[in-house]
């Protein structure tokens, strides 16, 4: 085993791609900006330089690590450059930090803290820019960029978009779109995974807490909350619990002190589109026609489908999202008068994902004039809500949801991560819940961290090909070869964020390697104390198939393409 | 067009009829066609000489392309740079080896029938020093002193004709590595002889061509780095102008060595001619088989690519400079992986500057011995200088490694230039340091400088008199720096900046004693911090001049004075009572109205309201402004 | 909306250098050359057409010096400003030409078109400082006064 000195303590080492991890492995928290193990090392920051035994300054990230090297990560001169570094920022940094979006998860904020960072003796003069407004789920501040370029690679090496660059060089460096324009104007999903790996508050979540608390204090208006699967395992975050625990009950309870009039589960949309993907699927390969199938939960994704490869568009469920199918059967209900509420109807959902945001607004998600969903709140925003509300979400008693939509099935839950999705669907092709079944369909393949996972499912007589994929760029990928004739799937789900919807560019942030973890392992444990594993035997889904939907399916539960 | 070379008898073969034509005149004439000649008119000196000798086929006059090598005795071709800029345009007669400096149009006539015909000298085209007239062009003190072994041939051949580098024996080095010696010998020889980069670093060229060589990955790039970019540096260029063959062969050798198949030069846009010579240079090597597949008939094959650079001084640092290559922004990357692993498209790459490969064949030819008896053992060879500034004889030099900077200055620059005195000389443009007196016998090579805390980088050595404010050079170099850094790292990106706002508030008189502290504060964290090697001297322009001039800074903040009165918000305008007649002049131009007084009385200048712009000082005609101090 | 002539030229220059990414930086070379700056809506056909993404090609684009999104006058003037020249005063012959030509450093190009001003870092002519460039022809050992008849001269041309 291979070793280094660092602060004069043995730390022992194996494959780290360098020094940084090792350092981090062995407790050390040395802080860095532009710093992602999924991201290409791009070493502009240098917070994480260390000197060596023989007084060379390096950045560790960037160094390989080699057997019996010396090291310190926290000398005079290297507290000397850090302060300086974080000085020099802060200097051309729009410095409201009362009132920024990003008070108190601020990076540069937490380091100048971290570093006791007393004055900046150099006055900012850098040009004001305006920000871009012009996005339904992200908000772009130049002015508090600090190009570190996390954001940048992010969209190029993880997404595959490229929507952001830098742009000028030096001091008039800047982080933005071809030739400066508006968000909108581009090509931009709107999944906000630059806005998760955005130390400061440059890119932030489009809120729309004002507009749904002006529907919560208003006595004439009835305010529906559906939870999205993966905020249950995240939204504890900023309340110190720890990572990864189911918090639904807390949080159920927290959203009715709110205001919430009722609290529901998006998972009941999930086994909706269970049912319906399902029997989309069984057409199709019973057709041949318009395979493969390509999943429709994630709007990023299927924004991603229309603007870069058309081509394929027809080939996506016409399956409504679960927020969508929710809210359209919240809507129905209330216009059917069932609701037992004769207030107006308004739906929020909450979801770990910005690109919903956006989904909502789309023509095709209105039903008689009326959006199906009318607000979405982001896990992080649904976080504020509550803190703002002087709510302990850790000290809060755990409720039950709200009937009769408060019963679901696990694989609802597993919708949020990778994988999730095609799992439910093989359940429900497969019809068994017996435990071994149950867990052959999750060694199938369709588990785990790749970008591309390939599966393939005896139904009948016949070997269907799947493919799960996370991350656009790695959708690109499939979609190029699919094109080429190269491969073939009959069904493709596509998350555009990596691990699916618990690192969504909504959640709470910073979502390290661990967190990450803890949320994926939190919704299968949801789905393994589940009682119902099929959402086929849900039974409230069996009674609106034959109350509300029926004969309306096509126009509550699918979308036009 | 040239007969494609097939094998090595035939490359013998026309090396030797190219040395019959160029030994058949009587009289060659060359006309310097190198940047400076030319912007100094030696286009149309050409052209007059041309028509002069038209009818004696047994001169030849080389410059232009027009008469190229045809069949007649009249050759006329482009030489190019001497080196000797400040006098040109520079025209040289062979065989006596005149040199003629400062040559007009209308001297043009006198040379052709005094000099070619008859063989007199043109003494008032001589170059003079001290009383004293030089004919021959190698006993002009700033010829002899220097050893012109890369710049060889610069001056001397026609840069445009492959026939004249053959002819002088091109090609002979590469014909030899290719014949006579294994790739790996080649290694060996380059390694023996402790060639050092000459891009600034000094890292031993051999070593970098065998850990290319040792790769596993097969495909590998040999590049040319001909980004010079320092302001006040020229070497680089000379030699793609004026021989760029040489350089070209140096390339293919090291291709050769490492198993290149593709080699890339990259030449900063700023030099068209270099890029219009070099382009040519390749296409003849192409048209003769010199380059491409199969050449000379071995198995050795090369294709050689020009990529002109787009205007970012920092695309002389490797990895930016293949970035660029690559289509991207040139910003260098952090290594691990080094260049020599993953350089261009990812692949093991020997990088190198013009004049590391220019050395290169003769070191093949004359054997890693030869090289090491150049200079100091560990950092052999000549390196070309560009000595610019308060010199007498600003231009293009080479010397031996470790010729002492007064060698430099007093013997081939000719001294100060007017009455001034000797204050410093910054070696090493915007990433190196200054030497100042005390200095003057340190021995210029890689490793003496270094131990001095300035280094040879590409080369620049700019004299500074006593009229010159160091301040305002450092701060002259921190704009620059400021300017070209690609804004990747922290230190570099927004430290530069901050350096260059206080040394322009110090310029500007509003410094205050802590700034000199935090100059120096930042200066340690960009040297200490910054990603690549450029981010890393960013700041020893200031370093340096902090140092040994530390009184000159104080000076400005404290007094707020500047001796030299190169900072202008510091100077003070002041009317000399006995010499002002009262004519009213300087009053009637001061833009500011800082100027009153009565007619006929000597008028007074209020300093609070001076704008410092010296509209007065020109216009008074009795001398009675002046600056005070 | 430029005419499709300009794209046709375009296509002609893509052809000369091919489809890679590494073909970027010499094509809206030679697009600069042709007209004397970038048209914006060439450089996203460029883009387009190398697959790269818009955003990367304006990224290199405003990289480098060299390019230019506005259109640039017939005569195109460096002032070279490198160590030479400055330590000879060019920058007064900097501020000759802006007062002759009424223009500033925010201000490059002059309205009839005839003339861009521009500052170099080093042009490499620097034993025959101050200097500056038309078009890429080097105008030696420059004064203030020698710059302004240059100007004269090169109106009347």
């Amino acid at each position: 085993m291979s070793y280094m000195t660092i602060n004069n303590r043995r730390v022992e080492f194996t494959d780290e791609k360098n020094v940084l991890s090792v350092i981090r492995k062995s407790g050390i928290d040395l802080p860095t900006f532009c710093y992602h193990s999924e991201l290409s090392t791009y070493g502009a920051c240098r917070m994480c330089v260390v000197e060596d035994d023989r007084g060379r300054i390096f950045a560790s990230c960037s160094e390989t690590p080699r057997d019996k090297m010396v090291i310190y990560t926290n000398t005079p001169r290297l507290k000397h450059h850090r302060k300086m570094i974080i000085e020099l920022l802060l200097a051309s940094h729009c410095r409201d930090c009362t009132t920024c979006t990003k008070n108190g998860v601020c990076v540069l904020q937490k380091l100048s803290r971290q570093l006791g960072i007393k004055e900046v003796r150099f006055e900012n003069n850098k040009k004001q820019l305006p920000k871009d407004l012009s996005s339904e789920c992200i908000i772009r501040d130049p002015n508090k960029c600090i190009l570190c370029g996390d954001c940048v690679r992010t969209c190029d090496e993880i997404q595959g978009m490229g929507i952001l660059d830098f742009a000028f060089r030096g001091s008039k460096m800047q982080v933005t779109t071809a030739f400066n324009k508006d968000l909108a104007q581009t090509d931009c999903v709107g999944c906000g995974q630059c806005r998760a790996v955005c130390p400061t508050g440059a890119i932030t979540i489009k809120q729309d807490i004002e507009r749904v608390w002006e529907a919560l204090s208003d006595p004439k208006i009835r305010v529906v909350v559906q939870i999205a699967p993966a905020v249950r395992v995240a939204v504890g975050d900023k309340f110190g619990i720890p990572k990864g625990e189911n918090v639904l009950g807390r949080l159920v309870a927290a959203l009715r002190r709110i205001g919430f009039d009722e609290v529901y589960d998006t998972n009941f949309g999930a086994d909706l589109t269970v049912m319906e993907e399902s029997k989309e699927l069984v057409e199709r390969l019973e057709s041949g026609d318009n395979l493969p199938l390509f999943t429709s939960c994630c709007p990023a994704w299927v924004k991603f489908c229309e603007n870069r490869y058309p081509q394929f568009r027809k080939k996506i469920s016409t399956c409504r999202s679960p927020q969508e199918m929710f809210g359209a059967l919240i809507k129905e209900e209330a216009r059917m008068d069932e609701a037992g509420d004769s207030r107006k109807t308004v739906v929020v959902s909450i979801m770990p994902c910005t690109a919903k945001k956006a989904e909502i607004t789309r023509p095709e998600h209105f039903n008689e004039g009326e959006q199906n969903v009318d607000y979405v709140l982001t896990t992080t925003e649904a976080s504020r809500m509550i803190q703002e509300s002087g709510i302990d979400l850790s000290q809060v008693e755990p409720e039950a949801l709200d009937m009769p939509f408060g019963i679901s099935s696990g694989a609802g839950a597993i919708f949020g991560v990778t994988g999730g999705v095609t799992e439910a669907v093989l359940r429900r092709l497969m019809n068994s819940d017996r435990a071994e079944d149950l867990e052959a369909i999750s060694f199938t393949g369709v588990r785990g961290v790749d970008g591309i996972k390939e599966a393939s499912v005896k139904l009948g007589d016949r070997d269907v090909k799947i493919a799960v994929v996370n991350g656009l760029k790695c959708a690109s990928e499939v979609l190029d070869k699919i094109e080429a004739g190269e491969i073939y799937y009959d069904f493709v789900e596509v998350m555009a964020c990596k691990r699916g919807c618990i690192t969504g560019g909504g959640q709470p942030v910073p979502i390290g390697p661990r967190t990450k973890k803890a949320r994926v392992e939190g919704l299968y444990k949801i789905d393994k104390l589940a009682q119902i594993k099929l959402s086929s035997q849900n039974p409230i889904v069996a009674t609106v198939y034959d109350g509300i939907l029926k004969g309306k399916e096509h126009k509550l539960l699918h979308n036009e393409r | 067009m040239m007969k494609k070379i097939e094998n090595r008898e035939v490359l013998e073969q026309i090396r030797q009829t190219s040395r019959e034509q160029m030994n058949k005149s009587k009289c060659r004439v060359l006309i310097c066609a190198g940047t400076g000649c030319l912007s100094g008119g030696s286009g149309a000196i050409y052209d007059r000489m041309c028509e002069l000798v038209g009818e004696h086929p047994d001169v030849e006059v080389h410059f232009g392309p027009e008469i190229a090598h045809g069949d007649g005795e009249i050759g006329v071709k482009k030489s190019g740079c001497h080196g000797f800029c400040e006098m040109g345009p520079l025209m040289r007669i062979e065989p006596q080896g005149i040199l003629y400096t400062k040559v007009k149009l209308e001297d043009c006539e006198e040379i052709f029938h005094r000099t070619i015909e008859k063989g007199e000298p043109i003494r008032h085209l001589l170059f003079k020093r001290d009383g004293i007239e030089y004919q021959r062009q190698e006993e002009i003190p700033f010829y002899k002193k220097q050893t012109r072994n890369v710049l060889k041939n610069c001056g001397h051949i026609d840069a445009e004709h492959i026939e004249e580098y053959l002819s002088i024996g091109g090609y002979e080095a590469l014909e030899k590595a290719l014949f006579d010696m294994k790739p790996e010998e080649v290694v060996s020889e380059i390694s023996e002889s402790n060639l050092r980069g000459r891009g600034g670093g000094g890292f031993p060229t051999g070593y970098k061509w065998s850990q290319v060589a040792g790769q596993k990955e097969k495909i590998r790039y040999v590049v040319c780095n001909g980004d010079e970019g320092d302001p006040g540096a020229f070497m680089d260029r000379s030699i793609m102008e004026g021989d760029p063959h040489k350089m070209i062969e140096g390339i293919m050798i090291a291709a050769y060595a490492v198993g290149a198949r593709e080699g890339y030069i990259y030449v900063r846009a700023e030099y068209p001619l270099a890029i219009s010579r070099l382009k040519r240079a390749i296409e003849q090597a192409e048209e003769c088989g010199l380059l491409g597949e199969h050449i000379l008939g071995t198995d050795f094959s090369f294709h050689l690519h020009i990529n002109k650079g787009a205007g970012a001084f920092v695309c002389g640092e490797g990895s930016a400079l293949t970035a660029s290559i690559e289509g991207s922004r040139g910003m260098p990357r952090v290594k691990p992986p080094r260049t020599v692993e993953q350089g261009l498209f990812g692949k093991p790459t020997v990088l190198n500057n013009v004049e590391t490969f220019a050395n290169v064949p003769m070191i093949i030819t004359e054997g890693a011995q030869w090289f090491k008896g150049i200079g100091p053992e560990k950092s052999p060879g000549t390196k070309a200088f560009a000595l610019t500034g308060s010199v007498n004889h600003t231009g293009l030099i080479e010397v031996p490694m470790g010729t002492t900077l007064r060698e430099v200055i007093y013997d081939i620059g000719g001294g100060i230039k007017g009455d001034g005195e000797f204050k410093a000389v910054q070696i090493g443009g915007p990433s190196g340091g200054c030497l100042i007196t005390p200095h003057l016998d340190v021995n210029l090579d890689f490793d003496s400088l270094k131990k001095m805390g300035a280094m040879i980088g590409s080369g620049g050595l700019v004299v500074m008199d006593d009229s010159t404010c160091m301040v305002e050079v450092a701060r002259f170099f921190m704009n620059f720096t400021q300017n070209e850094s690609c804004g990747k790292c922290v230190p570099c990106r927004e430290g530069t900046k901050r350096m260059l706002e206080i040394l322009e508030r110090i310029v500007e008189g509003k410094g205050k004693p802590e700034d000199l502290d935090l100059l120096e504060e930042l200066a340690t964290t960009i040297t200490e911090t910054a990603l690549c090697g450029l981010g890393k001297s960013a700041a020893l322009p200031v370093m340096s001049t902090l140092k040994l001039f530390r009184d000159e800074y104080v000076e400005h903040v404290v007094d707020k004075k500047c001796a030299s009165h190169n900072c202008s918000a510091l100077r003070r305008f002041i009317i000399s009572p006995e010499r002002c007649k009262g004519c009213s002049k300087c009053a009637r131009n001061c833009p500011a109205d800082a100027i009153s007084g009565r007619i006929k009385e000597p008028y007074v200048i209020d300093n609070d309201k001076c704008i410092k712009c010296g509209a007065c000082e020109s216009a008074c005609a009795f001398g009675a402004i002046h600056i005070e101090g | 909306m430029l005419n499709q002539a300009y794209y046709d030229k375009t296509d002609e220059i893509i052809a000369s250098h091919g489809l890679t990414q590494a073909a970027l930086i010499p094509i809206i070379q030679d697009i600069q050359a042709e007209y004397r700056y970038l048209p914006p809506e060439l450089l996203s056909y460029v883009a387009s057409k190398l697959s790269i993404d818009e955003a990367k090609a304006y990224s290199v684009a405003t990289f480098y010096e060299n390019f230019s999104f506005e259109p640039k006058g017939k005569y195109i003037i460096k002032v070279c400003n490198g160590t030479a020249c400055h330590v000879r005063k060019s920058v007064s012959i900097l501020e000759r030409l802006y007062s002759e030509l009424g223009l500033s450093e925010e201000k490059a190009t002059t309205d009839d078109m005839m003339f861009t001003l521009e500052t170099v870092s080093c042009l490499g002519a620097c034993g025959l400082a101050p200097v500056l460039t038309v078009n890429d022809k080097v105008y030696p050992a420059m004064t203030p006064d020698a710059a302004a008849e240059l100007i004269r001269e090169l109106r009347g041309a």
